[in-house]
């Protein structure tokens, strides 16, 4: 059997990953799959101690996080879409409207 | 109903009257501004004939009688009231005040017909009979001082009233600091005696004030201080050494507002207060020698300075600090009455003098330099007559009012204890002066030769509402001090026995006096006469006959000519000693120093370090989401080194594992 901390190394470097695209990247959309990875990654850590701990809770709130994620994937995508419509880019940096 | 029960009314009457000019008036025109500043008046004069003859029926042990409105500050064991009284000082003071002042007003219908404002002047002329009546009607000391406020107060405002000149607003403001300083000595004043008392409020303060033995002369008790500091304060008010230089600079006023306001009514509050504290000042025998010198010498100083101006308007100020003077002289003698009684006289005759005065400008269109006038006489007959008559007045010719009143303050003068002699000497050469200086003022303003250019100045009697006051006052120069008259035929004289139920603990123990003053009486009064017909003489030959002379005395003696002229450089002085340095200190050191690089610089510091620090945060609001996602990662990195911080410590890392 996999020792569980070989799943949460796994989990934080899929998660450090995100964080730095989401830092670092330009593209709307990158972006907005690095959140996904984030959350991806958050799934494989509640999954991981699921099993290790032998209790459904953290199945439970994976199932929760997933749907959580599809709403949010069609309201972003929407924006985003709204977004790349007006602007004909997709650049994040000239999305600062709210700059005073 | 009883007037007596609602003596507020009197001082409601102008006050009303203002606030109605003072709001609506600019709209008006000058007839309704007239109905309402002289018609209130004239009811608060009615009002006050009513209350005094009703006070003259009243039973003496409700005399004086108080009346206590509402409560106005209470604090602890003191309680201020607006508490009115009246009694038989209150009632001359009264009747003068209300009376001149409706001619007054009467007289400034005429006089101000013609100049912009008219509403405001009225307005605040009726806000000062309103103050001046609170100040004589008030029966404590707060509510005193409230009246003495409000009179200074509205002086400043009329003297101020052509306010785009700037020695007009000048004067009012030196008018304004000068009684300031008094006031101070005023306040403190009340202070002490409501630490003593317990209460400020005449009846009860004078009743436990007479039992009290009285300090020694020389000697300085609580009665000498508190009655000395109270004198600071009538000092400031009634222009007396060394507070007196604000009242010439006051002619700067319409010639109406140095008339009731600097002539007959404000500046004799002083003698007012004086009179009114007597019980407090015949305890403090030093105090009452000082009033008496410093009255004194103010009448003989302000007399000598009035010889040589040119001024018509300045010539008559200096006679009023003289004439106060006087006051405070018969005061300090402790001849209160007298003191009274030349207040009320002078407010007949020196009114008078000056509404002529006001009449005389008036007809030579806005001159005052009598150096510019001369031979009016034929021109303005009911003035010269008027003005003569006031000036007769003035001088000490019987049997007109002044020569009564003048009269009795030499006679006490004389009878003194302390010093008599001597204040008498110079109140009597002080009469001599007033005597040449008041008729080189009427030779120079309506005999001789004319002096101004005939061609352009068309000269004009005044309207009738300007002479008819001037007749009535007239009228009342002569006849003001009968009452008197009967003091040469071996009978105490009226006015001092219809003052006597205020006067009478003071006057206590006269009888002795009386019978020698019977003997005095009449040598001094023709000494007094004699003094004033050689003050005539010589203005009458300098001026008349030698016209030339005055010029040639004035530069052989240029040396005192000079110092007189300049009215002894006290100005100047003032200027050098005092004001200068004050200057220098609140410009160099409060304000550039102290306000400037001190408070301002520490607030103005904070201000801009504030915005400072502001414009320093305000970048990291860079409203780009991934700076904002940087700024999540971090604080989230930092909570988590916080919380993981024990377990990585090296001592325990192997037991996490």
């Amino acid at each position: 059997m996999v020792p569980t901390h070989y799943y949460l190394i796994l989990s934080a470097i899929l998660f450090g990953l995100g964080v730095v695209a989401f830092m670092f990247r330009r593209n709307i959309i990158t972006i907005f799959m690095s959140i996904e990875l984030m959350l991806n990654a958050v799934n494989l850590a509640f999954v991981a101690f699921s099993r290790a701990l032998n209790k459904l809770d953290g199945q439970v709130f994976v199932l929760f996080v997933i749907v959580v994620a599809a709403a949010e994937a069609a309201v972003g995508l929407g924006i985003i879409i709204v977004i790349a419509r007006n602007r004909q880019s997709l650049n994040v940096e000239r999305v600062d409207l709210l700059k005073l | 109903m009883s007037i007596l029960n609602y003596l507020w009314i009197i001082p409601a009457l102008p006050l009303l009257g203002s606030a109605v000019n003072g709001l609506f008036g600019s709209k008006w025109p000058n007839k309704i501004v007239n109905v309402v500043a002289v018609g209130s008046t004239g009811l608060s004069f009615l009002a006050a004939l009513e209350a005094v003859r009703e006070f003259t029926h009243l039973a003496p042990e409700n005399i004086p009688w108080v009346k206590q409105y509402f409560t106005w500050i209470i604090a602890g064991d003191f309680r201020a009231g607006f508490d009115l009284q009246i009694d038989h000082l209150t009632v001359v003071m009264l009747l003068v005040v209300t009376g001149v002042g409706w001619l007054i007003h009467i007289y400034s219908t005429g006089y101000m017909a013609h100049e912009g404002g008219y509403y405001r002047f009225f307005s605040y002329l009726n806000l000062f009979m309103f103050f001046m009546l609170i100040l004589v009607l008030a029966a404590n000391y707060v509510l005193l001082f409230v009246g003495w406020e409000g009179v200074g107060l509205s002086s400043y405002l009329l003297i101020g009233f052509y306010f785009l000149r700037k020695s007009a607003s000048d004067a009012g403001k030196k008018a304004f600091i000068v009684n300031r300083i008094g006031d101070f000595g005023f306040m403190l004043g009340m202070f002490l005696l409501f630490r003593t008392f317990g209460t400020l409020d005449f009846v009860p303060l004078f009743a436990k004030a007479t039992p009290m033995p009285a300090d020694a002369m020389g000697h300085l008790g609580m009665f000498t201080v508190a009655c000395l500091l109270l004198f600071m304060g009538a000092c400031g008010k009634s222009a007396q050494l060394p507070l007196y230089v604000w009242l010439p600079d006051a002619m700067e006023g319409p010639t109406p507002v140095s008339a009731l306001i600097h002539a007959a009514t404000m500046v004799t509050a002083g003698v007012y207060v004086v009179a009114r504290s007597h019980i407090l000042f015949t305890h403090a025998p030093t105090a009452m020698f000082v009033v008496a010198v410093v009255g004194c010498a103010t009448a003989f100083f302000a007399a000598t300075i009035g010889l040589v101006q040119t001024d018509i308007k300045r010539v008559l100020a200096y006679s009023t600090v003289s004439q106060l003077g006087y006051m405070f002289l018969a005061c300090g003698v402790g001849a209160f009455s007298a003191g009274i009684f030349h207040l009320m006289t002078h407010a007949f005759f020196k009114a008078l003098l000056f509404l002529a005065a006001g009449s005389v400008i008036h007809a030579i269109g806005g001159e005052q330099d009598m150096m510019r006038m001369g031979g009016l006489s034929k021109k303005i007959r009911w003035t010269y007559v008027t003005m003569l008559t006031a000036t007769l007045a003035i001088a000490g010719f019987p049997p007109l009012a002044g020569f009564f009143s003048k009269d009795a303050i030499l006679l006490s003068a004389y009878q003194s204890e302390h010093g008599g002699r001597i204040l008498y000497a110079f109140g009597l050469l002080t009469a001599l002066l007033t005597s040449f200086y008041m008729f080189r003022l009427i030779f120079l303003t309506f005999h001789g030769k004319p002096r101004y250019d005939e061609k352009k100045v068309h000269v004009h009697e005044s309207p009738k509402s300007m002479l008819v006051p001037l007749m009535i006052l007239a009228v009342l120069s002569i006849i003001g001090g009968w009452m008197a008259a009967p003091a040469f035929f071996g009978s105490p004289d009226y006015f001092a026995k219809f003052l006597e139920p205020v006067f009478a603990q003071t006057a206590g123990g006269a009888e002795a006096a009386e019978a020698a003053a019977q003997a005095l009486e009449i040598p001094l009064a023709i000494v007094a006469v004699v003094s004033a017909l050689l003050g005539f003489a010589v203005a009458f030959w300098l001026y008349l006959k030698q016209p030339g002379k005055p010029a040639q005395l004035a530069k052989s003696m240029s040396g005192v000519y000079n110092t007189l002229l300049h009215k002894y450089y006290v100005d100047e002085i003032y200027n050098a000693i005092i004001v200068n340095p004050l200057l220098w200190v609140s410009t160099s050191v409060l304000w550039q120093a102290v306000d400037v690089r001190a408070i301002d610089a520490t607030v103005n510091g904070i201000a801009e370090g504030a915005t400072d620090i502001g414009d320093g945060v305000r970048h990291t609001q860079s409203g780009n989401t991934r700076s904002y996602a940087v700024w999540v990662v971090i604080g989230a990195l930092v909570i988590i080194a916080i919380i993981f911080w024990p377990y990585f410590r090296p001592a325990t890392v192997g037991m996490v594992r």
